[in-house]
């Protein structure tokens, strides 16, 4: 197992040297920060000297290489905009994001595999019809609309919630997180449910699916026959057995959450890493955009690894390798 | 100001005899209920707020929060007139020597005395910041030398003689020497070095969230009418007029202009209106015998540059209907224009007037010049920057089509055009500009282009009119106001006759508050917490 996981983070190693590169040539494809960020009144010399201080008037190759030599002492650049050390910005934000991330994904977890599991095992009922009919607006409906028509209903006609913003926040292990205090979780609420709709209706529909085709196989039959209570069929062996796909589908979910959480953040003006991520493309703050992109790659491969992980607890079968051992 | 109750449809509201959540509740609801005091304010904004640090870089959010923590030495007011700030009086005491005269008595939030050397320091520090993409030496550059006469009297020296400094040096906030000195950026968002001697003092700041100041008692001039300040960063339009709506904030900013309507017609808000020191124009390239984008009807390039006449720039000029775009497209939230800066603006020239929206008028231009049946034509222009300008740029499509110039319209991310703008892609191009004075606009955006002089710099067009570089040499040149005005205002006429620029409209800045809020808008669209005021 030592020799898969130093495998796979080697492998990892060249993707993200491949996206540096990729986001190098593209930013500077796009433009120049110094443009957009210039001060109005700045006369061509002051233009000049900006560019120069930023390293913006080497070629292309010799900024990469600067940033190489940086990269491997850790020092993966300073914001142009917001004058502090890339890594440090996005750090600061990820407590607001993560948490966002897993309360979405828990709510979806928790919400939808028991309503995918009870849709599943009666698919004729009124029931199970009216959650599938519910699955497909969640997966539909585009998350920009919901999450404002959240805001006008919850905030602005009903006002039981707060509109945006994260609220209160208290430090658990040094890192500030909303959920421990009664104004944080009221504030958490609208964006983890908007961020969680889509997921929501992917595990209703894929549990509902597995379960489904579960329940039409032999194993189920034999236990019935043995007298098992139908609650211990579903939920241990059942569920066991489905959760292969709902695992994998989980893992790259939540890795996207994390990362392309823009629209909700945006929306709810949630202080998180996707609010960042965009605002630093408005302005071209390449240093910002390499090291986000860096660090949301290397935390699909790890989140890639904990699913390939997890596949060996849940299936017996299942080698890591692949190969035999 | 109503908080609505959250907590009534809890269900977790305990039914028996449980006191420990009781208390919890209770102390839930005080929270919710006691952080919102009568004497709080909370401000939303409408972009990020990137460094606290005063110097690093000219962005607007940044600077808003910096004029409520710093001061400078002048100020301006809300009809952009500029006025005394810690300065109480200041003179040319020789066309290069600027004498300026502190209050006496200022304190900064540490209980020091602000005195001259701190003026010093801060007229210095931005020459030494270095890594900013759009930092203050601009304004500091023209300084050669800072002369401490004593402790509340400062003499600077300009190479040559420059009438704008005074105005210049609203822009740079007067720092404390002792906490700022080698101060890093993560000093100023952490509070340490944001000693100031302005009306609020620094509490925290979470970057991409808030920034919380606490009203200064020791303030040198009356006091703020607010205890507690809250700026929250809400990017998002509609996210921020919600809300307003909601409850949530007490004032925005940047109302979109779709919500203009329901929110002046409410009982419950109130709008503060002020034209805006912005005004949209449109560059055109006057230099290239074969500018891009431009093409007669069949595509083929045209065998002169149409835009170096001026009777083509008059015509596309009477070809705008002003009025129109004003009322529909930007919803009032605008007024036309014939200055390159708006009515407020020193040097402002009222005698010009809008061209009139004249189509017939237009197309006999076009004619006498030599295009009867017009040319073809691209409309370059951002669209994620100004208050619809995409929408602006596919409206004076159709209108200059409607006197046979046939347009495409190619809009694109800020980012994106700017580079290509200023690489000189495009003939016809939107601009958004801002100042506080004509002659300082007018050398960016119309002088002509030279680099060793600094004139020209956004002159994207490359205009070139030596009478008018040396009208905006000798207004700058001026240090006695009334005569730098007159020859500004004489400046701006001489651009709008030759029609350096074609300019659309200045925008109006709206903010939209409680009914018991009131404010004086601004004209530099600055949200300050310290001119809000209690309302009936």
């Amino acid at each position: 197992m030592l020799v898969f996981i130093i495998r796979r983070l080697l492998q990892s190693m060249l993707a993200l040297l491949i996206m540096s590169v990729l986001i190098f040539a593209g930013v500077f494809a796009i433009g120049n920060p110094i443009d957009i960020l210039i001060n109005p009144q700045a006369d061509q010399a002051e233009i000049a000297r900006a560019t120069a201080a930023l390293g913006l008037d080497q070629p292309l190759w010799v900024q990469y290489w600067d940033f190489l030599r940086n990269a491997f002492s850790g020092d993966l650049g300073r914001s142009f905009a917001y004058n502090v050390p890339a890594v440090q910005l996005i750090f600061e934000r990820m407590p607001a994001t993560v948490e966002l991330a897993l309360t979405a994904m828990l709510m979806a977890i928790v919400l939808g595999i028991p309503l995918g599991l009870s849709a599943g095992m009666k698919p004729d009922s009124w029931f199970s019809k009216t959650i599938m009919a519910g699955s497909i607006l969640g997966f539909s409906l585009p998350t920009f609309w919901v999450g404002l028509m959240l805001i006008m209903v919850f905030s602005v006609y009903l006002g039981w919630l707060p509109s945006t913003g994260r609220g209160h926040t208290t430090l658990l292990f040094g890192v500030p997180v909303s959920f421990l205090n009664w104004d944080g979780l009221m504030h958490l609420l609208m964006p983890a449910l908007n961020l969680a709709l889509f997921n929501l209706s992917l595990l209703i529909r894929l549990t509902r699916a597995g379960t489904r085709e579960a329940m039409l196989q032999d194993y189920v039959k034999f236990a019935r026959a043995r007298g098992l209570p139908m609650r211990r069929i579903v939920l241990v062996h059942v569920l066991k057995n489905i959760m292969i796909p709902i695992v994998t589908v989980i893992g790259l979910e939540f890795g996207s959450l994390i990362a392309f959480s823009i629209i909700t953040e945006t929306i709810f003006a949630w202080p998180g890493m996707g609010k960042l991520l965009i605002d630093s493309i408005n302005v071209l703050d390449r240093p910002v955009i390499v090291a986000y992109v860096l660090i949301i790659v290397f935390m699909f491969v790890i989140i890639n690894l904990a699913v390939d992980l997890l596949y060996s607890l849940l299936d017996p079968r299942v080698r890591l390798t692949g190969a035999q051992t | 100001m109503t908080r609505r109750i959250y907590g009534i449809l809890n269900p977790l509201v305990p039914r028996g005899n449980c006191m420990p959540f009781r208390v919890f509740f209770a102390a839930a609801i005080a929270l919710l209920f006691g952080t919102a005091s009568a004497a709080d304010l909370t401000i939303a904004l409408s972009a990020d707020i990137t460094s606290l640090d005063p110097h690093y870089v000219a962005a607007q959010p940044n600077i808003n929060i910096g004029w409520h923590v710093f001061d400078a030495l002048t100020r301006v007011d809300e009809r952009a007139r500029l006025i005394p700030g810690i300065a109480e009086s200041w003179r040319a005491v020789n066309p290069t020597t600027w004498e300026f005269k502190l209050h006496k008595g200022v304190k900064f939030h540490d209980g020091s005395e602000l005195t001259t050397e701190d003026v010093a320091f801060s007229l210095e520090r931005p020459l030494t910041i270095t890594g900013s993409p759009g930092g203050f030496a601009v304004y500091v550059r023209p300084i050669v030398a800072r002369e401490i006469v004593d402790r509340y009297t400062i003499r600077l020296k300009t190479a040559a003689p420059y009438g704008a400094l005074p105005q210049d040096l609203n822009s740079i906030l007067i720092v404390s020497k002792k906490a700022a000195s080698n101060a890093t950026p993560a000093d100023f968002d952490s509070g340490r070095a944001m000693i100031g001697s302005g009306p609020y003092k620094f509490v925290r700041f979470l970057h991409g969230d808030r920034v919380e100041l606490v009203r200064f008692d020791g303030h040198w001039e009356a006091p703020a009418a607010w205890d507690k300040v809250t700026f929250r960063v809400m990017p998002t339009d509609t996210a921020r007029t919600a809300a307003l709506l909601a409850g949530d904030v007490d004032v925005i900013e940047n109302v979109p202009t779709a919500d203009l309507a329901r929110l002046r017609g409410s009982p419950n808000f109130r709008l503060a209106q002020a034209v805006s020191w912005r005004t949209i124009f449109f560059h055109l390239d006057q230099h290239r015998t074969r500018p891009p984008l431009i093409t007669d009807k069949t595509g083929r390039p045209l065998a002169a540059n149409p835009f170096m006449d001026v009777r083509v720039r008059r015509a596309i000029s009477k070809a705008i209907n002003r009025p129109a775009l004003v009322e529909r497209v930007m919803e009032g939230a605008a007024v036309p224009a014939a200055n390159v800066v708006a009515p407020q603006i020193f040097g402002h020239n009222a005698e010009l007037k809008p061209d009139a929206y004249d189509p017939d008028g237009a197309k006999k231009l076009l004619a006498e010049a030599g295009y009867p049946d017009g040319f073809g034509l691209t409309i370059a222009a951002p669209n994620n920057r100004y208050v619809n300008d995409d929408q602006v740029a596919q409206t004076v499509a159709q209108m200059l089509a409607r006197v046979g110039i046939r347009c495409r319209v190619d809009t694109m991310p800020f980012s994106v055009y700017m580079t290509k703008a200023r690489d000189q892609q495009f003939s016809f191009a939107m601009l958004g500009w801002g100042s506080y004075s004509a002659d300082l606009a007018l050398r960016s955006l119309a002088g002509t282009f030279s680099p060793d002089k600094g004139y020209g710099a956004w002159n994207w067009g490359r205009y070139s009119n030596p009478d008018l570089d040396r009208l905006i040499g000798r207004a700058l040149g001026t240090v006695d106001e009334k005569k730098r005005a007159a020859i500004a205002r004489e400046a701006g006429a001489l651009a709008a006759r030759d029609l350096a620029i074609i300019p659309l409209y200045h925008q109006i800045a709206t903010w939209a508050m409680k009914k018991n809020i009131s404010y004086i808008a601004r004209t530099d669209e600055f949200t300050l917490a310290h001119q809000f005021r209690p309302a009936q």
